[in-house]
């Protein structure tokens, strides 16, 4: 880092929309070496190793695919039903994931951001590419699941909208991260939101297609479908859906309400985030 | 000179006591006076931090009003009780945590080292440690790799680099994480009590390496620690911080003079008034002191030089031949020696009047640390202790390590109470 002789000045206050992103840049191989670092403590001493990945999307799936698939037997829009939950759980455990851990980043970090200054950024940043990393290998299995199904003769057809998967991971990522930021921001003084995260997330799945898809819900509850369409990750679940399987409401409307939606979380939660983070290690 | 660093009206304030339902309505109150553009109601009642007293407010300042200017190359030894404010200081310069109001401003790059091994992971090796280490101090991934060698051959742990760091040493862990932070290039260092931790030749060898950093490679060092051994070998400044508030700004011996002084209340120097004084019918002591060779009195004495102790008293009654005696105990408490003071000369009926007697200590006779003297009157035939003052006065002995004919070219610590020159011969046979 070329920062030889550079002039600093440590202030009481700062300045709210100093965002500090080009002291995030200085530090981009701290954040490679921490997902390196999630990655690695991850599997080591397991014998299993990576393939621990797989395991938790596979078995959630077995499982909704009995409760809900077969004995509640909610539709999956006559998608084959492993591939369709399957679907639903990759992207919505990407999110969740995200979510719930930047959101207790300052607390599961007091140690660390009490001893030594970096860009704090840096360490909910450094979990949504961990996460994503993640996610990529869970892909690989969903993909593979694809293969197996077109194979034995299962009907469903990928889409154009495929193509918008790179736009659907960033928005999960920003969505997440910034949620994440502004709920961590807060639990720094009052832990009241942290419980609420814990099962909040688990109660936003279902208010989420994942276990059903839009199209039911409107139907059978029109009056309330629109507390679902309100919520950001529908879209992108839908979208998503509609990209790999065929299946699936999809419009340029609600994702551009997601992309406003997320853009909107993501700098009130880096302004947040950043002016909490000088004085957090006081107070956590 | 150039300056590195600047503080300018720093002050931290602290809240004591729960964080809790309460909180949230004081800091409602405190949002309405910062809308209002009005300051901040609940910084105005509070105090200078007095542990032992108790507040009638919830908020404390840590630091008060701390203004200093430290220079490009300066090692700087920060001291104070427990609680006076250090860690609060290398926090904020640290950038751990913001000032309340006041700023520091600087130049160069900062290391800090308030802590040994942030951020080491125990499941991964010391080789991963210590490029994430080395990350999380701000270096990049080529630097790490440059120095690597050189971190390693510090650390003295090449056979346990591929290990992961939990299976290491509590030694071996501190070594890793001090040669990290230490190689960096930084043009600030700022170490707190961490070399506590290693054992006295790795203690030795980090102060080696500060004392390079600072006078070698022209970079500013900030330590804290309590033992003034290592402050005075390797700070020529130092600051003392009281509740809160910069004491003084000197040279390290000086501060650290003032800082045993208002610490203990005991010195190198005693002197009574005729109120306090130990006395009988007979005699009185008035003073006492250690001194060097030319009779000037210090707080340290190198173990290589010579030191006595002077003590004068008054004697009342005429016809009695006073002797006078020293205890020597050091730090932990050890009786060394004592000492009974037997001169042909004093042997006869003392006459009323002002006496001065000096015993002078041969060199190289006691070993690194406190030395607390007491001084005592008696007479002889019979034995009768007169007069007895335990605690009288302490002062230090410093090993400076270089031209001491003791230890050789050894460098880490020698135990062990006395540290006589002893003359030693070989020959072949």
């Amino acid at each position: 880092m070329n920062t030889d002789n550079q002039e600093w000045e440590i202030n009481s206050k700062s300045s709210l929309f100093d965002l500090k992103l080009n002291e995030v840049w200085a530090y981009r191989d701290l954040l490679g070496l921490l997902v390196r670092r999630d990655f690695v403590s991850f599997y080591k001493q397991t014998i299993l190793g990576p393939l621990w990945f797989f395991i938790q999307p596979l078995f959630t799936t077995i499982i909704f695919t009995f409760i809900f698939g077969n004995l509640a037997g909610i539709s999956t829009d006559g998608l084959p039903k492993p591939l369709f939950y399957m679907a639903g759980i990759t992207a919505w455990n990407y999110f969740s994931d995200c979510l719930t851990k930047t959101s207790t980043v300052f607390r599961d970090n007091a140690g660390i951001f009490g001893k030594v200054y970096f860009p704090r950024l840096i360490m909910p940043l450094s979990i949504v590419v961990s996460n994503l990393v993640r996610f990529g290998i869970q892909m690989l299995l969903f993909v593979f699941f694809m293969a197996y199904y077109y194979f034995s003769g299962a009907h469903f057809q990928i889409t154009w909208a495929i193509s918008l998967f790179p736009l659907l991971v960033l928005l999960m990522a920003l969505l997440g991260l910034g949620t994440g930021m502004i709920i961590s921001a807060m639990t720094t003084k009052y832990r009241d939101l942290a419980f609420l995260v814990g099962f909040g997330v688990q109660l936003l799945m279902y208010a989420t297609p994942v276990i059903y898809p839009l199209s039911i819900a409107l139907t059978k509850y029109p009056k309330y479908a629109w507390l679902i369409e309100f919520n950001p990750m529908t879209p992108i679940i839908e979208t998503f859906r509609y990209g790999f399987l065929g299946q699936g409401s999809f419009s340029w409307g609600s994702l551009g309400y997601v992309s406003g939606i997320t853009a909107l979380l993501m700098v009130v939660g880096i302004v947040v985030f950043n002016k909490v983070e000088r004085t957090f290690v006081d107070t956590v | 000179m150039n300056l590195a660093i600047k503080a300018e009206n720093l002050s931290k304030a602290y809240q004591l006591g729960q964080i809790g339902t309460g909180t949230i309505s004081k800091d409602l109150e405190r949002w309405y006076a910062s809308i209002r553009g009005k300051e901040d109601p609940f910084l105005k009642i509070g105090e200078t931090n007095d542990q032992r007293s108790k507040s009638s407010s919830d908020l404390v300042w840590s630091l008060k009003d701390i203004n200093f200017e430290i220079e490009q190359g300066d090692a700087v030894g920060i001291i104070g009780r427990n609680g006076a404010g250090k860690s609060t200081l290398l926090k904020i310069l640290s950038k751990v945590t913001a000032p309340t109001t006041g700023k520091i401003s600087g130049r160069g790059r900062i290391a800090s080292l308030l802590e040994v091994g942030t951020g080491f992971h125990p499941e991964l090796s010391g080789r991963e440690n210590i490029f994430l280490n080395g990350a999380i101090l701000g270096m990049r991934i080529k630097e790490i790799q440059r120095k690597l060698e050189e971190i390693v051959d510090f650390a003295g742990i090449e056979r346990y680099l591929d290990t992961p760091v939990k299976r290491y040493s509590s030694g071996m862990y501190v070594r890793l994480a001090f040669a990290v932070a230490a190689h960096l290039e930084s043009e600030i260092l700022i170490v707190d009590e961490v070399l506590a931790v290693g054992d006295a030749e790795f203690q030795k060898k980090c102060l080696g390496k500060m004392n390079d950093v600072s006078k070698g490679e022209g970079r500013t060092v900030l330590f804290v620690s309590h033992n003034m051994d290592s402050i005075t070998r390797l700070c020529e400044k130092g600051i003392l911080l009281k509740n809160g508030r910069i004491q003084s700004y000197d040279q390290s011996s000086k501060v650290i003079d003032s800082y045993l002084r208002s610490d203990s209340g005991t010195t190198s120097t005693r002197t009574w008034s005729h109120r306090d004084a130990p006395k009988n019918s007979l005699v009185e002591l008035i003073s006492v002191k250690a001194h060097d060779a030319n009779y000037v009195n210090k707080e340290f004495f190198d173990i290589t030089e010579s030191v006595g102790i002077s003590m004068k008293y008054q004697v009342f009654t005429e016809g009695y031949i006073f002797h006078s005696a020293f205890n020597f105990f050091n730090g932990n408490g050890v009786n060394i020696f004592d000492a009974h003071e037997y001169l042909d000369s004093n042997n006869k009926p003392k006459q009323i009047g002002t006496y001065e007697v000096v015993a002078w200590l041969p060199k190289n006779l006691f070993s690194e640390g406190n030395i607390i003297i007491g001084a005592a009157i008696l007479t002889q035939n019979p034995f009768v202790i007169h007069l007895h003052e335990m605690d009288v006065i302490v002062f230090n002995m410093v090993d400076q390590t270089n031209d001491n004919p003791t230890r050789g070219h050894y460098v880490g610590s020698l135990p062990g109470i006395v540290r006589p020159l002893l003359e030693w011969s070989i020959t072949k046979i």
